[in-house]
């Protein structure tokens, strides 16, 4: 079992398998609000689903209007169950916050990939990889 | 950070879950930018208020908020139509709808339901010194910068969170030391009209993405100039603060040591109009007047130069201002000889979060370097960025002159 030090941005506590993302995210503009599928042609996760994972990726950009897609995600129950971020921003803490998603961020390493079980508890700061 | 027992009681919900979420918003951006406590604010202005940026589940997010109240005197930015005239400018009828639901939305959490990207224009100027949650970029930027008051660039979110609770998290322009001039920016263009300080502004926001800019030069600042030199700085480059030696009142500072960045001379400025302007020639569907809404003094002159003249029937003319201003503007007699010559004045909304590509504009003129900057991108028009007083000719003729 791996525990990584990280940052709590926004509380609670979720278990599931990553999704990880090299390049940025902008939830307005890179994610379809309908679907959660990145839409972005170019980026790394194009045509997948960020609904049930673990979503990590590098930092934030874009609109302040992320923050309501992201809490329109959740309320279609699309929302990833939580988020791992190398530097947070305050559009995507504001919408993760809104949506009650745990969300962290300056995790210890950030040696990351998908496909991997991971349990984020934000309220103690810890990333388990069990 | 440092919370008080009654802030962690608060996040423990004892005040409620609306306050709850509030509070998390502001201690998660405190977090974020290291902020070492809370502050209390004076007022805030909320953005996200045109149901063309704030969306469904923006809305269904205010709305979740009631019963809770805000807690400190708070506006709005402008909506997408006027809340009394939106039939006669066009707007569809299912946008009005949504667009009542909205500002009913904030009503009910005790809003001030002014709808305006000037408030310091229309009964609500900060003071010096004074802490304020502001999310309008141009307000942000002209308080700061022109009043001395203290706010970062809000989010539409985070300025409601302070709307509930009172309080932003103590960082960025909140503090002394993120306040004082990084750069020299001289200025040597001569000046004139408003349109040449929202070019002006236009380069300034550009070129200074990361300093706080220290103007030296410029001719004159007032009110109006102020304004429109702050939205186009904060459209162009998230400008949020700059000083201008013998105007501002944070100017009086040292400065030795600051270095010259940059020197704005007349010719830049003239580039802007060019640079601006997706096409040189043809028919105009729209001219709109007031991004940031027209102050009483542009009112007036607009007045002055409509007078026993006739806007183009091929062609509209548009003004945006706040309600306080068109009821002086009215009861001046300005507003009858712009509307006898064919014009409009409508008040809470504007050209840029009005729902323009659904009301059958494809080309429009603007005196401001923002709308120019924006409105290709929000509402999918071509534009013309010109001085005001050429604006109202082309509103004459309907066409380029």
């Amino acid at each position: 079992m791996r525990v990584i030090k990280c940052r709590k941005i926004s509380a609670g506590r979720a278990e599931g398998l990553s999704l990880f993302s090299p390049a940025p995210i902008s939830f307005f503009g890179t994610i379809d609000p309908l679907t959660s599928e990145v839409i972005e042609k170019n980026h790394p996760l194009y045509g997948q689903r960020i609904a049930g994972k673990i979503l990590i990726y590098p930092t934030g950009r874009g609109s302040t209007v992320g923050s309501y897609v992201l809490y329109g995600l959740s309320r279609r129950g699309l929302a990833p169950k939580a988020i791992i971020m190398k530097e947070a921003e305050p559009i995507v803490a504001v919408g993760a916050i809104m949506a009650d998603i745990p969300l962290v961020d300056r995790p210890e390493s950030f040696d990351f990939k998908s496909g991997l079980h991971i349990i984020v508890d934000a309220d103690r700061g810890e990333i388990i990889i069990p | 950070m440092y919370l008080t027992n009654k802030q962690e009681a608060i996040l423990k919900g004892e005040e409620g879950w609306a306050k709850k979420k509030c509070l998390e918003i502001i201690v998660g951006l405190g977090e974020i930018y290291g902020a070492d406590r809370l502050i209390p604010v004076a007022s805030t202005q909320i953005s996200g208020v045109s149901y063309k940026t704030l969306g469904e589940y923006g809305l269904q997010w205010v709305e979740s908020l009631a019963p809770a109240k805000v807690v400190v005197p708070s506006t709005l930015n402008p909506a997408g139509m006027d809340l009394c005239c939106w039939l006669e400018m066009g707007v569809p009828e299912e946008f009005a709808e949504k667009q009542m639901r909205v500002i009913r939305a904030y009503e009910r959490l005790g809003v001030i339901t002014l709808c305006s990207c000037t408030p310091y224009l229309a009964g609500f100027a900060p003071r010096f010194g004074e802490h304020v949650a502001w999310s309008e970029s141009s307000a942000v930027c002209f308080v700061n910068s022109f009043l001395g008051t203290r706010t970062n660039r809000e989010g539409g979110p985070s300025a409601l969170a302070s709307a509930i609770t009172g309080l932003t998290a103590n960082y960025g322009l909140h503090l002394d030391e993120n306040r004082k001039p990084t750069a020299i920016v001289k200025v040597s263009a001569k000046l004139f009209g408003l349109s040449d300080y929202s070019a002006l502004g236009y380069l300034l926001g550009k070129a200074v993405q990361h300093d706080i800019p220290y103007l030296r030069g410029l001719p004159s600042l007032d009110v109006d100039e102020a304004k429109a030199l702050s939205a186009a700085a904060a459209a162009s480059g998230n400008l949020a603060l700059f000083h201008a030696e013998g105007f501002t009142p944070e100017s009086r500072v040292d400065i030795s040591g600051v270095g010259e960045r940059l020197h704005i001379d007349g010719r830049d400025v003239k580039e802007v109009y060019e640079e601006l302007s997706t096409i040189r020639s043809g028919k105009i569907d729209l001219v709109a007047i007031g991004c940031p809404h027209a102050s009483l003094a542009e009112l007036k002159a607009a007045a002055a130069l409509l007078n026993g003249k006739k806007v183009s029937p091929t062609s509209k003319l548009w003004f945006f201002t706040s309600l306080p201003v068109k009821v002086l503007a009215k009861r001046l007699g300005f507003i009858d000889i712009i509307e006898g010559a064919g014009g409009k004045v409508f008040t809470d909304c504007c050209m840029i979060v009005a729902p323009l590509e659904r009301m059958g504009f494809t080309t429009i003129a603007v005196n401001s370097a923002k709308a120019a900057l924006y409105a290709p991108t929000a509402s999918k028009v071509d534009v013309v960025f010109t001085t005001f007083e050429k604006c109202v000719d082309i509103a004459l003729e309907g066409r380029l002159v």
